[in-house]
């Protein structure tokens, strides 16, 4: 019975990688500014799924409330004030430089990739921080990590700051 | 994987599809039965009958309006955005489908015990704006347009509110698990006498929350035809109804568990502690909850906007945290 539940296990984590790679493609390459922001939601829906199949219900909870219901949600708004539906972004793709954007991700990935590699130290099965629950992750988070914790509140502020520029940046000149 | 195989291993795989099917039936129910009572009560209220005609009292009169629904033709408009358009509806209906799995009818009755129900049930809570701004986005009608974005700014003040009355209580349970909420109400004491603060706002809110008048702003048919979804017929129209009535029901759900004392009896009255009588208790206190808020839809006329915006955010919650302040400073003293 045990094998026939890892099977399910397995096709939720296929699901959720899906969810997440699709709707990453999705947001990149959307034509309409409004599918590009669904497709980050469907990304960090999939993200959620992730935290859900690695056993935090809690950041999993957290990842939905946060990002989908409040960050997307901001998001949506600028593009409703400012573009009608099928109206896709022209400028986007006129201003859009492929090989710039090849570029500048190749090197912040590669600058990624060798602090990664340098600092980790491989091990075969990690070793347990603690045990994940709401008092652990509550007390690191105002104890240990209070100052990281406190610059993450800032990334709602760039997220209204995002939303303020799509809703100017829409219907400005048919006005 | 091992959480995934746990979760399953724990509930066992002939269970959830035992209550998903179960959970399912009881939304439709629910909508059909709230859809009806409204109908009565509101024709009662403006000195009407109501529905009549089918059976007694009118009462198979929702069943054949489901089926009427069903038969309907899905009508995409030229100018929608048709894939958005037609996710709209299943993306309103989904997170209210996912939130009932974890409402307590008593205390062996549930589909799946969280130990933070409550953060669940808020977090699924929030997913429903998203369809509604979908589906008023999508249809590219203005009132449609009007109804979302009202509806966003609504929905945006008024979670503030319910999430910090709620936490006056989790101060003092310590937990947003649903059972320990409840059964550190047993007895005499529940939390609409020690919190009654948190409870008003939490009700208030929780009807600007769903929708509701005097807080109907979204859908205001007397100006905006029918709001986010004016342009929605057949069953998906039937789909967002639903919703609304899910909606409805796992407000008031929360309300009775985390203020009314859940599936105890009221006082007290705890004579039969076994699954059936808590049921009722617990649907009991639900449908109050539900019949007042038809009353009050059917008496009191919808705000202005900017009340709307005043009254959350220079009285909701400024009071919800004086109260979080005083409760937080009681339960250290205490």
């Amino acid at each position: 019975m045990i094998d026939y539940y890892q099977i399910v296990a397995q096709i939720m984590f296929v699901a959720f990688i899906l969810l997440t790679i699709i709707g990453a493609l999705l947001s990149v390459n959307a034509k309409i500014l409004m599918h590009s922001v669904l497709g980050l939601a469907v990304c960090l829906l999939g993200v959620a799924g992730l935290y859900f199949y690695l056993g935090s219900m809690f950041l999993s909870l957290m990842q939905i409330m946060i990002y989908v219901g409040a960050v997307c949600i901001v998001l949506v708004f600028g593009i409703m004030v400012g573009f009608t539906p099928n109206e896709s972004a022209q400028k986007n793709d006129i201003g859009r430089n492929t090989l710039l954007g090849i570029v500048a991700s190749g090197i912040a990935g590669l600058g990624l990739v060798i602090t990664i590699f340098g600092k980790t130290s491989w091990e075969t099965s990690a070793a347990t921080v603690g045990d994940f629950s709401i008092e652990w992750i509550g007390e690191n988070l105002l104890l240990k990590y209070c100052l990281a914790f406190e610059l993450i509140s800032v990334i709602l502020l760039i997220a209204i700051v995002g939303a303020i520029i799509l809703a100017k940046g829409g219907r400005e000149e048919g006005l | 994987m091992d959480f995934i195989v746990d979760i399953i291993a724990k509930y066992s795989l002939v269970r959830i599809l035992i209550s998903f099917s179960l959970l399912i039936a009881i939304i439709m129910l629910n909508a059909i039965v709230m859809g009806y009572l409204e109908r009565k009560i509101c024709a009662r209220i403006q000195r009407r009958w109501g529905p009549m005609e089918v059976g007694v009292q009118g009462w198979m009169q929702m069943f054949l309006d489901g089926v009427k629904l069903l038969a309907k033709q899905l009508i995409v408009p030229r100018e929608a955005n048709p894939f958005l358009f037609r996710m709209a509806p299943l993306l309103c209906f989904t997170p209210v489908a996912m939130a009932f799995a974890v409402i307590p009818f008593s205390e062996s009755f549930y589909a799946m015990d969280l130990n933070i129900g409550l953060i669940y049930l808020l977090a699924m809570g929030s997913l429903n704006v998203f369809a509604i701004l979908i589906a008023g986005w999508s249809s590219n009608n203005k009132y449609s347009l009007f109804g979302a974005l009202r509806s966003v700014a609504q929905n945006v003040a008024y979670e503030i509110p319910i999430l910090l009355s709620l936490l006056a209580v989790v101060l003092v349970t310590t937990s947003f698990n649903f059972k320990e909420i409840v059964a550190y109400q047993s007895g005499l004491l529940s939390f609409w006498m020690c919190q009654p603060v948190a409870f008003i706002i939490f009700l208030v809110a929780g009807c600007a929350e769903t929708n509701r008048v005097p807080f109907d702003l979204p859908e205001a048919e007397s100006e905006l035809t029918a709001g986010y979804f004016t342009e929605y017929g057949g069953f998906s129209f039937g789909l967002f109804a639903i919703a609304e009535y899910g909606n409805l029901f796992i407000m008031s759900s929360v309300a009775t568990t985390v203020f009314l004392g859940g599936w105890n009896g009221p006082f007290g009255l705890d004579f039969y502690s076994g699954p059936i009588l808590g049921v009722f208790w617990f649907l009991l206190k639900v449908f109050i909850l539900m019949l007042i808020m038809i009353w009050v839809r059917w008496t009191y006329p919808r705000v202005r906007f900017d009340q709307l915006m005043n009254l959350s955010w220079k009285y909701l919650i400024p009071f919800s945290l004086v109260n979080l302040l005083i409760t937080a400073f009681i339960v250290k003293i205490i």
